[in-house]
């Protein structure tokens, strides 16, 4: 399981823990994230910038 | 091959060139910067304190990591003095650049307000890294806070500080939380949640006079009522950075004048983010820069292209009562809807064809952005 920071505004996507709020279930793979996902501060699009890993 | 060189090393400076390296790694790029030109995300700096971020720990790439990673030159702690447009020349306080085209990613500066009082230099404003670190050594011995501005800015700061426990208190002359985004039944959602934590708010009002007091400062308000904060934070509005471009006889209004090429009225000279005025526009906040960067990338790489901004919303860092928000023009035909209220609060805003053309989702409702934002279409 992998850590993902939004290079933007630092918003944190952890693997492990998914996001449940926004119907991402723990344990998804970022590449299992569809590509119209936005972050969810900032709204930049998945597909608009890269996660670095951390 | 003179260089492409690009002015700033904001988001807007940064996303052109990250964005440019995906297109083409052999256009020469030289890129200076005021400050050290560190890589930090700017939206942390009003969500960094009750996280206990120091601004150290807040750099995300250091610049001469940056450097490396997109094969660019440098140039940090440079100022720049003029533009001399003919010869294609920068004066910089460490001598002079030819360009072959320049980019102006220069951001924005805090509009202050005046003020009277023996105190008006205390005054903090948080707009970089820089003002963070003074911020953070400011509050070490502060227990309250007084905030002018209950904008976007305003209000994250609030959430952040109340969260840290001091005792805020926000001053705006407008009747509502972020009044200039939201109609007032969204704005007032906010009230109550940062009440908890311990916000205090003052609407209909401004900062008059700020003057020392035995401890802190007393801020003398419109009306005659006296705050005593040990902390004074300005989160008024940015004011693009115009003068550097006007000095050198290049178009501004509000902001540097680009049309949809990103292009101001000489050829060679761009302008991108808080200091552009896009189609007569200045867009503030995170995703216009994105989408602007990417499409001057492709410009500079000789491709045709036009910047097209989407819906763009806005999310209010508020975790105690989040909010995202696509807001409306203010002279827009048509009206707010509330479309559901719970927890928070969904609304539309729907025009003459009763189409929708913007919304706000408040609390329980701040997931529904994505759907919400097809429903424009």
């Amino acid at each position: 399981m992998k850590v993902w920071q939004c290079v933007v505004c630092g918003f944190i996507y952890n693997e492990a823990s998914g996001l449940p709020e926004e119907g991402i279930k723990p344990g998804t793979a970022w590449t299992d994230i569809p590509d119209n996902w936005a972050c969810p501060d900032c709204g930049v699009a998945k597909a608009d910038f890269e996660m670095v890993e951390i | 091959m003179k260089p492409v060189i690009v002015l700033g090393s904001g988001l807007a400076g940064y996303t052109l060139v990250r964005e440019l390296r995906k297109l083409n790694r052999d256009i020469p790029v030289t890129l200076v910067s005021r400050d050290s030109g560190d890589y930090y995300s700017k939206p942390m700096l009003s969500n960094a304190f009750a996280q206990n971020k120091d601004a150290t720990s807040l750099v995300l790439t250091p610049a001469s990591e940056m450097a490396k990673q997109l094969g660019i030159t440098l140039l940090a702690h440079t100022d720049v003095r003029a533009i001399h447009r003919h010869e294609k020349r920068l004066d910089t306080c460490s001598g002079a650049l030819e360009y072959d085209r320049l980019i102006l990613a220069l951001g924005a500066d805090p509009i202050r307000i005046p003020l009277q009082g023996d105190a008006t230099g205390a005054v903090l404003s948080v707009n970089d890294l820089t003002d963070y670190a003074q911020l953070r050594d400011a509050l070490g011995t502060a227990k309250s806070i007084a905030i002018m501005g209950g904008g976007l800015i305003g209000c994250e700061f609030a959430n952040d500080l109340a969260v840290a426990g001091y005792a805020v208190t926000v001053i705006d002359p407008g009747p509502y939380p972020l009044a200039s985004l939201m109609p007032e039944q969204a704005g007032k959602q906010l009230l109550e949640p940062l009440t908890k934590l311990g916000v205090t708010w003052r609407f209909g009002t401004a900062v008059q006079r700020i003057d020392k007091a035995t401890s802190g400062y007393a801020l003398t308000l419109a009306g005659g009522t006296v705050v005593h904060a040990d902390l004074v934070l300005s989160a008024i509005g940015l004011r693009p950075r115009i003068q550097l471009a006007r000095d050198a006889g290049i178009n501004v209004n509000r902001g540097i004048v680009v049309n949809e090429r990103l292009c101001t009225d000489d050829d060679s000279i761009f302008a991108l983010g808080d200091c552009a005025e896009i189609e007569g526009r200045v867009l503030p906040f995170v995703l216009p820069v994105m989408h602007a960067g990417r499409a001057l990338a492709s410009i500079l790489n000789a491709e045709e292209t036009r910047v097209n901004f989407p819906a763009m919303p806005v999310v209010v860092k508020t975790p105690v009562h989040p909010v995202a928000v696509l807001p409306v023009a203010r002279d827009a035909a048509g009206a707010w809807q509330v479309m559901a209220s719970g927890q928070g609060v969904k609304m539309g805003f729907f025009d003459e064809q009763n189409k929708m053309t913007g919304f706000v989702l408040t609390g329980e409702y701040v997931g529904e952005r994505s759907q919400m934002t097809k429903m424009l279409r």
